[in-house]
């Protein structure tokens, strides 16, 4: 099991345990729990709506890539932490971290 | 402005499902007029993912998302539809005879007997940045697009995002205003890379003031936008004297004024009738992704059947004697008007 902890946009937090064999994305565990992002380019790293700040563990994330990297320069309150939870594989690297929703709600 | 239009369908929205109902609805002998707060057609397709190859479209085991839309307006063009591109619906009115008055941001009136609700997710608007006063500004020195760049000319313009529309644009108006400051919250740029590269030389030649890692703080001024604040990383305030202000860092749906026309809204999406697509309100209809049903699937080719059924069912609307008999147009061909 790996274990997260996700902070809402009204700084609620809840630890989350996801299935190691599950062939997901990270905006797709909160989406399926409940979590209201828009998502709405479904996981194509092409709407930015899936943003997440990562306030601890950002160093054990594999390094976004450029298709990442160009969504997020587009965002007005994008900071070094910031990431596309679409472009994050459900796997160890997520073990522990915390993330905070930024994206807009649905 | 202040145009008047008068149509028998006014579509609210020109993504690919708000162009394929001009088809049905021609074929059918009634005309469209369609109206986008987008300055292009295509909807979602144009906008997030023109390069992007789509699979699911029957007959094209493959096309890509702007070519689809290409292939629409080529497909409805013996139609002659009109377009208002640019405005956001913004009020429906009835009328005493049951048409419709349909009035937009930039105040076009179009009239029309049925309306087509073909909204998507919304309309697109600008993402703002998160900064006080910044509503008060917005047409007094601060907009999220360059609709005339003649307005910059010899002014001090600060522009603010690191995309592909704020590199452009900043090469742009290097040459028509009289200063230009790009921001970027990063120190390198990902846009295209020879716009990036672009960018850089221009710093290099003083014709433009590059800011990198350092976002927009505060702004001000008295009736008119003034000055610009900047802090650094470092936490360093930069601040610049500024005519115009303009982020530019994309757009993000959002539902607008469709959810205060008193339709059944669940979810920011149309409850509709699945036998014709019909909303709660006699002659407004509501297809394609905007729309909710139970077993709705957000898909382009549900759209296009929804276009078809709800054709047929305003039909009565706009020519309220007439019986209507289905042909197929191996049959009865695409006949203009
Ligand atoms: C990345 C991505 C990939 C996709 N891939 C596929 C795929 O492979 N196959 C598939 O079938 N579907 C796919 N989709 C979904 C598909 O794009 C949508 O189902 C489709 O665009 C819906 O079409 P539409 O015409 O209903 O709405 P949209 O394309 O959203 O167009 C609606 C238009 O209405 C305008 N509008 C809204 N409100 C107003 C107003 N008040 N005034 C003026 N204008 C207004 C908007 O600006 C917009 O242009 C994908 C979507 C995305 C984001
Ligand atoms: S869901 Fe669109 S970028 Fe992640």
């Amino acid at each position: 099991m790996i274990k997260l902890t996700v902070v809402d946009r009204d700084d609620t937090e809840q630890e989350i345990e996801i299935p190691t064999d599950i062939n997901l994305n990270l905006m797709e565990v909160l989406k399926a729990s409940e979590y209201n992002i828009l998502a709405t380019c479904g996981g194509m790293a092409l709407c930015a709506t899936c943003h997440v700040q990562v306030l601890e563990g950002l160093e054990q994330l594999t390094d976004a890539q450029d298709a990442e990297l160009d969504m997020l320069d587009t965002l007005p309150d994008a900071g070094t932490d910031s990431r596309l939870a679409c472009q994050l594989k459900v796997n160890e690297q997520l073990n522990g971290i915390k993330v905070k929703i930024r994206g807009e709600e649905a | 402005m202040n145009t008047q239009i008068s149509t028998d369908i006014c579509i609210i929205g020109a993504g690919p499902v708000g162009l394929f109902a001009v088809f049905e609805a021609g074929l059918l002998k009634m005309r469209c007029h369609l109206v986008d707060v987008l300055p292009q057609v295509g909807g979602q397709l144009s906008e997030i993912y023109p390069q992007k190859p789509i699979y699911d479209i029957p007959g094209y085991p493959e096309i890509k998302a702007q070519e689809l839309v290409d292939n629409l307006m080529e497909q409805i063009k013996p139609f002659d539809p009109g377009f208002t591109l640019g405005e956001r619906v913004e009020r429906l009115t009835k009328q005493e005879d049951g048409s419709y008055q349909v009035m937009t941001s930039d105040k076009t009136s179009i009239h029309c007997k049925v309306v087509v609700i073909a909204g998507g997710l919304g309309c697109f608007e600008p993402r703002k940045p998160d900064i006080e006063n910044l509503q008060l500004f917005e047409g007094k020195g601060v907009s999220y697009m360059v609709k005339d760049p003649e307005l910059y000319r010899d002014r001090k313009v600060v522009l603010a995002g690191g995309g592909d529309s704020a590199l452009d644009w900043t090469i742009f108006l290097a040459n028509i205003a009289q200063e230009v400051t790009l921001v970027h919250r990063g120190d390198t740029f990902r846009g295209a890379p020879d716009s990036a590269e672009k960018v850089f030389k221009l710093a290099e030649m003083g014709k433009i003031n590059l800011v990198l890692s350092a976002h927009l703080n505060k702004i001000n001024g008295d009736t008119h936008l003034e000055k610009v604040h900047l802090l650094s990383k470092t936490k360093e305030e930069k601040i610049l004297d500024a005519d115009y202000l303009i982020p530019l860092f994309g757009l993000s749906p959002k539902l607008g004024p469709i959810g205060e026309w008193g339709l059944n809204i669940e979810k920011s999406a149309i409850a509709v009738n699945t036998e014709d697509y019909s909303t709660n309100v006699e002659r407004i209809y509501a297809i394609g992704d905007i729309n909710t049903y139970p077993g709705k699937l957000k898909l382009i080719l549900s759209g296009f059947h929804e276009a078809a059924l709800m054709c047929q069912s305003a039909f009565k609307y706009v020519y309220p004697d007439q019986k209507l008999s289905f042909k197929y147009t191996t049959v009865y061909g695409v006949n203009t008007f």
